[in-house]
């Protein structure tokens, strides 16, 4: 199946074929893909009237929502690189953010202004903040931003007579991802990249337009984005949670609108396999269910025949870097339920060891994608970017480097070995234990601080923190963890505060995680 | 402690690591302040069930019983009033 080559298009196309098909059902309302095409033109209409350029950033802090997926076609429509960013993040990171991709405008929520009004001051080229429930005066204390209504914009704002012409190479997105170093960085994707990635995963699920889609992961997570983008192109209905907090809501709301996809990440399914004790829960009307982000274990299956008695499942493997690297035939999970499969279609992938060469089957390696998926870089990063990216000498292509060990069994099934950097993967959040350490270590009283993930059956792995008070002083655990619950998505902060006279060292004086690991268990 | 309190106490401790002031109201709802993730609510469960002695079923999980320290307590009052 090929998407259109441009985003937009793929909202237009819908909306001119299905003008009164429900898009978007929110908790709060829904509209349809006539109302989802004008609020998106009409915000792109108010963005380039108030000097928002094409190729500007636009940031997106926004709860899941119609809102939200409306702001994504509608900096999209001007143009723009839409740049989403977890609603859970705070001032400071949220700030990291603005600076680190020279934002011209903000999209936000009043219910957010906590973190997004400290976070917008001392940006020189923010010139706009757009909020919903923001009155047009109010303005941001202490600066001299414009700022407009949200819900107002997309109401009045000029409709735009077409698209702002935009080519498959321009950027559409930067979507921040943690990196080992700990800096958050902006993996740069096209529009090109990303319509090709909408088509190739739709060709391999077999989403139609009849689906009904529901969206629990945040749209900040490019595995939420996507859903609506795939539903958006094919005219489906996308029925969006904010979180998957109220179960019982969320239980309603998959009876009420039939869902029939479901995508979720192993913390999900855990969480759900908990509640068929205790009900014969079971939802006929699915008939896909997709998991990624982090290992599904084999033990959750069972359960997720139960809860899904009519569904095909999907184990798959990505990295934002590239979208989706692997998806595994649901005929094939039987008897190979601890592979993710093979290269999505139109795309490639190779083992290779640490000088480049591939690997001989069966030996683990570390992997490799091509294809036109693969990011054109990191946002401002050439060295990081260069890590990541390299050419094969003997083709002259373009490949990522996914920093993952896999192996490779006859029939070409990749099995997830381990990764190459401390990565980690918690609730399926990539976690870089450097950002935490680093905040650790900016608390007043720590002197050092380590951070490990540890194997746990619902999260994945839990986040345990080694640290070292300054001398003459202690901390209570709480203390800690109340520190790094202010300035970090709550994801990130530690589930276990360990203190320690100091930390253990290796004989080239480089802290020993593997022993701390051999502690925590 | 009374069922307020207790509620009170249980978030602040368990959500907040002790930071009272991240409870700006009983009335705020704890998904939209980002206090509550689907990680905490399962806490809060395992809290009703345990310490306030309550059978939780998972069609009660719904943010009209659960969303603020107002509608636990209503739910608690609720739940315990027709306890057998």
């Amino acid at each position: 199946m090929t998407a259109p080559p441009l985003l937009a298009d793929g909202l237009l196309q819908s909306a001119a074929r299905l003008p009164a098909k429900t898009a978007i059902i929110d908790e709060t309302s829904s509209c349809t893909y006539e109302q989802l095409a004008e609020k998106s033109s009409r915000l792109a209409g108010y963005l380039a009237a108030h000097g928002i350029q094409p190729g500007d950033r636009v940031v997106i802090f926004l709860d899941n929502g119609w809102p939200c997926a409306a702001a994504v076609y509608g900096v999209l429509m001007a143009g723009g690189v839409f740049v989403l960013v977890n609603p859970q993040t705070k001032s400071e990171k949220l700030h990291f953010i603005l600076a680190d991709c020279g934002a011209t405008a903000l999209i936000t929520d009043r219910h957010l202004a906590n973190q997004y009004e400290q976070a917008v001051s001392g940006l020189d080229r923010l010139l706009l903040v757009v909020s919903v429930g923001t009155s047009g005066t109010s303005g941001v204390q202490g600066t001299s931003l414009m700022t407009a209504d949200l819900h107002e914009v997309m109401s009045t704002g000029p409709l735009q007579s077409a698209p702002v012409p935009r080519s498959t190479s321009d950027l559409a997105a930067l979507i921040y991802t943690s990196g080992s170093t700990g800096e958050p960085k902006g993996v740069m994707q096209t529009q090109g990249a990303m319509a090709f990635a909408v088509g190739s995963i739709i060709e391999y699920l077999q989403i139609t337009a009849e689906d009904r889609i529901l969206l629990v992961l945040p749209m900040a997570f490019d595995y939420g984005l996507y859903q609506v983008l795939m539903s958006v192109f094919l005219g489906a209905t996308v029925v969006v949670e904010r979180s998957f907090v109220f179960l019982g809501r969320v239980y309603e709301v998959m009876r009420k609108h039939k869902v029939t996809v479901l995508p979720g990440v192993p913390t999900i399914f855990s969480i759900m396999q908990a509640s068929i004790a205790e009900s014969d829960l079971a939802f006929p009307d699915v008939r896909i269910v997709t998991s990624t982000a982090a290992v599904l274990h084999p033990s959750l299956l069972p359960a997720l025949a139960t809860l899904f008695p009519n569904a095909r499942i999907f184990k798959m493997y990505g990295l934002t870097e590239c979208k989706r690297v692997s998806y595994l035939d649901p005929d094939l999970l039987a008897d190979h339920p601890e592979s993710v499969g093979i290269a999505i279609p139109g795309t490639t992938v190779c083992l290779r060891d640490r000088a480049g060469n591939p690997v001989p089957p069966g030996e683990p390696g570390i992997l490799h994608v091509q294809g036109p998926h693969i990011m054109a870089g990191y946002w401002n990063r050439p060295e990081a970017t260069a890590r990541m990216l390299r050419t094969v000498p003997e083709t002259g292509e373009v490949e990522l480097v996914a920093q993952d060990w896999f192996t490779q069994d006859p029939d070409g099934l990749l099995y997830f070995v381990g990764r190459s950097d401390q990565i980690i993967k918690t609730r399926g959040e990539k976690v870089s234990p450097v950002e935490v350490e680093n905040m650790l270590c900016q608390m007043d009283g720590i002197s050092q601080a380590a951070v490990i993930g540890v194997p746990d059956q619902r999260l994945g792995e839990q986040i345990l923190a080694y640290v070292v008070a300054a001398p003459d002083r202690s901390l209570a655990e709480g203390e800690v963890r109340r520190f790094c619950a202010a300035r970090l998505e709550n994801f990130m902060v530690p589930q276990k505060i360990i203190f320690l006279a100091e930390l253990p060292r290796t004989g080239n004086n480089k802290i020993d995680k593997k022993l701390l690991l051999e502690w925590s268990v | 402690m009374d069922t307020r309190n207790a509620v009170k106490d249980f978030i602040i401790r368990n959500f907040l690591f002790g930071d009272e002031s991240g409870l700006t109201s009983d009335s705020v709802s704890l998904l939209d302040s980002g206090i509550m993730d689907s990680i905490g609510v399962m806490e809060l469960v395992s809290f009703l069930e345990i310490d306030m002695k309550l059978e939780v079923p998972d069609t009660d999980l719904v943010p009209e019983n659960l969303d603020s320290v107002d509608n636990l307590v209503g739910y608690i009052n609720r739940r315990q009033e027709t306890r057998p």
